[in-house]
């Protein structure tokens, strides 16, 4: 099906904004984050990623821009946007299935998704747009993001293990790209587990993320559908150095060093993948999504002291066990051996880092009346081998946290490179022969 | 099958009333200068100019006559490219439409009624309108179809009709499903009636307040949770029969366009993904499958009719068409207990990883399915 991908929606002025971005984003990179922030992975392993090479870059203009043109993020760049950029609030995350055994309706899709996200990260409607064409056809867009600001929308896709069964992948599979093996604990719904690509969609606006997806899995149909999806509302995490760490459903300040957005050497270390990967993962990375149900009502009449032992902090400040404020060095052996601070701690993982930007997340209630909520946990490195897996084994094993929560979603991704430019897709370097 | 529905066929069909039709009547907000003046009085219809370009035709209508009129755009066969009924007297009205180049008549009929006072209509430049008599046979071959669906309807209703009055329980389930089919696979034209839907198809929870409960899914509450067959139900299978009848009689009358085939068909879709799928159609009876099977033919009917001219225009569509709806018959196919009828395995059979791959089915099919109308039209 062919939904054009040009042209200009009516009824948008159509700047993407080129002129007066670097200094709006100045003025934004500048400004106090509403929250700040942390995962809750560990003691914050993970200091935040940064905009290395101006790529993964910081929101064009800020939210008080009065044209409404405000909060794009670059959409190009060496490495997909939404990994190192400062964390937005609200999040959709979809896994998709692929439907199709025809790989050049696939790679077809891949650049129908590419240059709909390029339009919609800009702020602009997809395909030709809402309204205002033929009376007989469906508007391409689906119209609910209309004269919303990008809203710093970023969109970064990911490949599964699984789809590496397909179009005469295996040959390309990074050795990277693992199954994750099964830890105990692990209490995994089919149903929330998997899928052959994602999309995550990061946007300070609920509504621009949530017409991200929907589109995007409207482009889809025939080609890929979507296996599950999980909308998260308060940032766990933060990429951004010096911003107040957010807390979780626990009511605790987590990975408070996570890696900044800022720390190229960090990044280049820790999360982009490259030399002794393949190739076409060059300034890619590996993504780790795990739906972690807390029990919350269990949590709530845990006494402080032991709330604060679990993790090694106390809850007020956020501050390391024996320690003051959140942001002093965490005194390891001053915690308990379980605690999730000293466990998750780069320190007791020989240095294991990841970038964590995770969200909390309510799916409403349980039918047993017990709040359906916890933390969407998403971790961006360099390999899984080296990340995710040995500290989560760790975690599994001792964590004192494991009373309170249960990992039920998992899902493991490759996340390409960045689109390049104006010519370039999504995917490029795996399916294009000359890559 | 929908409880309150607008009958969209039938609003389709009065809003696009041929193929040189993009668009229709609107309010007053056309442009005011390149609008026809037209004057309608009760022996006379006085236009402001005979010759205007294609494209958007914006009629600017004054009644000064004694009685309602009429106002009416016509091809020179006295089909309507656009109208406006009922403009009363000593108001006015704007009408607009999309009309390309050909000679047509204003008509304006005083009282509503007989040939009215005609004035000539040139619009020039673009492409002809020529009526496209392969959509004219596609219409015709739809309609020959929507009548043979009801003619069989009735006869396999009547086998359901006979059983039930006769208190044969298992004769009356078995004779059910099928007696539904012919009524699944054309159902936005019965639809488009308005008052024969909700007598015959209505579901529990789509009664309205005070609205009796008749019709086929009233006896299937009895014959598979009730288990027996009252009065009340042997009365119930008459009246059936009698609003069947009364829709096989009018449905020639039903008024079919290219656009209307077309979105019939991706409603009959629409119905797949939000009454077969849920399994909320036949919930006593779990013959789901069956009514699905029956939509996607009805679907397909009107499709494959129209798909000559489509695929002169967008083969892309048609050739996404042709695979998804092969990929939804042989996903179908794999519930048929029965490979040469109409038996399919129990909804209430059918996981929930069942479902979902037959929901996405039904989107890929649906999403490339509601260009089609676009598509045929433009």
């Amino acid at each position: 099906m062919t939904r054009s991908t040009a042209g200009q929606e009516p009824g948008q002025s159509g700047e993407s904004g080129e002129p007066g971005a670097s200094e709006r984003s100045e003025r934004l990179r500048s400004a106090p984050g509403r929250r700040a922030l942390l995962g809750w992975g560990g003691a914050g392993l993970v200091l935040g990623a940064a905009a290395a090479g101006g790529a993964v870059a910081v929101a064009r203009a800020g939210d008080d821009d009065p044209a409404g043109t405000g909060g794009a993020v670059p959409f190009h760049g060496p490495h997909q946007a939404g990994i190192a950029t400062p964390v937005q609030d609200r999040l959709h995350f979809a896994a998709f299935d692929v439907t199709t055994d025809d790989r050049a309706a696939f790679v077809r899709l891949l650049k129908d998704w590419t240059a709909a996200a390029r339009r919609m990260t800009a702020g602009r409607a997809v395909g030709e747009g809402a309204y205002g064409g033929l009376a007989e056809a469906p508007p391409d867009d689906t119209g609910e993001a209309l004269g919303l600001p990008p809203s710093r929308l970023t969109l970064t896709l990911g490949f599964g293990p699984s789809l590496f069964d397909r179009f005469g992948l295996a040959g390309r599979r990074p050795a990277a790209l693992v199954d994750l093996p099964r830890f105990p604990g692990d209490n995994l719904e089919e149903s929330r587990t998997g899928g052959d690509l994602c999309v995550q969609a990061c946007a300070d606006d609920p509504q621009v993320a949530v017409h991200a997806i929907r589109n995007l899995a409207r482009i889809g149909f025939g080609k890929v559908a979507v296996r599950w999806s999980q909308l998260g509302f308060g940032k766990t995490s933060s990429t951004t150095p010096g911003a107040q760490t957010p807390r979780n459903l626990f009511g605790f300040k987590d990975g408070t060093r996570n890696i900044a957005g800022t720390e190229t050497d960090r990044l280049e270390k820790h999360v982009w993948a490259g030399a002794g990967d393949e190739r076409w993962m060059t300034g890619g990375s590996y993504l780790v999504a795990r739906r972690i149900r807390m029990n919350i009502e269990v949590w709530d009449r845990t006494p402080l002291r032991e709330q604060e032992d679990v993790f090694g902090r106390d809850k007020g400040e956020g501050a390391p066990a024996g320690r003051a404020k959140e942001h002093d060095a965490p005194f390891l052996k001053a915690m308990k051996p379980d605690a999730h601070v000293r466990l998750a701690h780069p320190d007791s993982n020989g240095g294991v880092t990841i970038l964590r930007r995770g969200y909390s997340f309510t799916d409403g209630t349980d039918g047993l009346g017990r709040l359906d909520a916890g933390l969407f946990f998403l971790a961006y490195q360099r390999d899984p081998r080296t990340g995710f897996i040995p500290l989560q084994r760790r975690l599994a094993a001792s964590d004192a946290l494991n009373e309170y929560i249960q990992h039920v979603g998992s899902a493991v991704f490759a996340i390409p490179p960045g689109v390049r430019d104006a010519s370039d897709w999504w995917g490029r370097t795996l399916f294009s022969e000359e890559a | 099958m929908r409880a309150a529905r607008l009958p969209a066929v039938l609003a389709a069909a009065t809003a696009l009333a041929s193929a040189a039709v993009t668009g229709c009547t609107a309010k007053s907000d056309a442009k005011g200068d390149d609008a026809i003046q037209v004057t309608a009085a009760d022996a006379t219809c006085t236009t402001s100019t005979a010759s205007v370009p294609a494209g958007q035709v914006t009629l600017k209508i004054r009644n000064k006559g004694t009685k309602a009129t009429e106002v009416e755009i016509l091809f020179p066969d006295d089909r309507i490219v656009s109208e406006k009924e009922n403009i009363g007297p000593g108001t006015s009205y704007t009408l607009t439409a999309e009309v390309k180049a050909g000679s047509y008549e204003i008509a304006c009929r005083p009282g509503m009624k007989g040939h009215g006072v005609r004035q000539k209509l040139t619009v020039t430049g673009g492409k002809a309108a020529a009526r496209d008599p392969e959509l004219d046979k596609a219409v015709a071959a739809y309609r020959d179809y929507a009548q043979e669906q009801a003619d069989d309807t009735l006869v396999k209703a009547g086998t359901f009709v006979k059983a039930v009055r006769a208190g044969d329980l298992a004769a009356a389930k078995r004779a059910y499903a099928p007696s539904r089919i012919g009524w699944e696979r054309t159902e936005p034209v019965a639809e488009s009636f308005g008052d024969i839907d909700p007598k015959v198809d209505t579901r529990a929870d789509g009664l309205e307040e005070g609205q009796e409960w008749t019709g086929w899914h009233r006896l299937e509450k009895a014959l598979w949770q009730g288990g027996k067959i009252g009065a009340a139900e042997k009365t119930l299978a008459g009246r059936l029969e009698t609003d069947l009848k009364d829709w096989q009689k009018r449905v020639g009358t039903a008024q079919i366009t290219p656009t209307s085939m077309a979105n019939g068909a991706k409603e009959l879709l629409d119905e797949v993904a939000t009454g077969k799928v849920t399994g909320e159609e036949d919930r006593y009876a779990h013959t789901d499958l069956v009514d699905f099977k029956a939509n996607v033919e009805g679907a397909q009917k009107a499709y494959e009719l129209l798909k000559p001219v489509a695929a002169k225009k967008d083969a892309a569509l048609t050739g996404e068409l042709d695979r998804q709806f092969t990929a939804l018959n042989t996903l179908l196919d794999t519930y048929r207990t029965d490979p040469d009828g109409y038996e399919f395995t129990s909804y209430d059979k059918v996981g929930t990883a069942g479902r979902k791959k037959l929901s996405d089915a039904v989107n890929a099919l649906a999403e490339p399915l509601s260009r089609l109308a676009a598509t045929v039209v433009k």
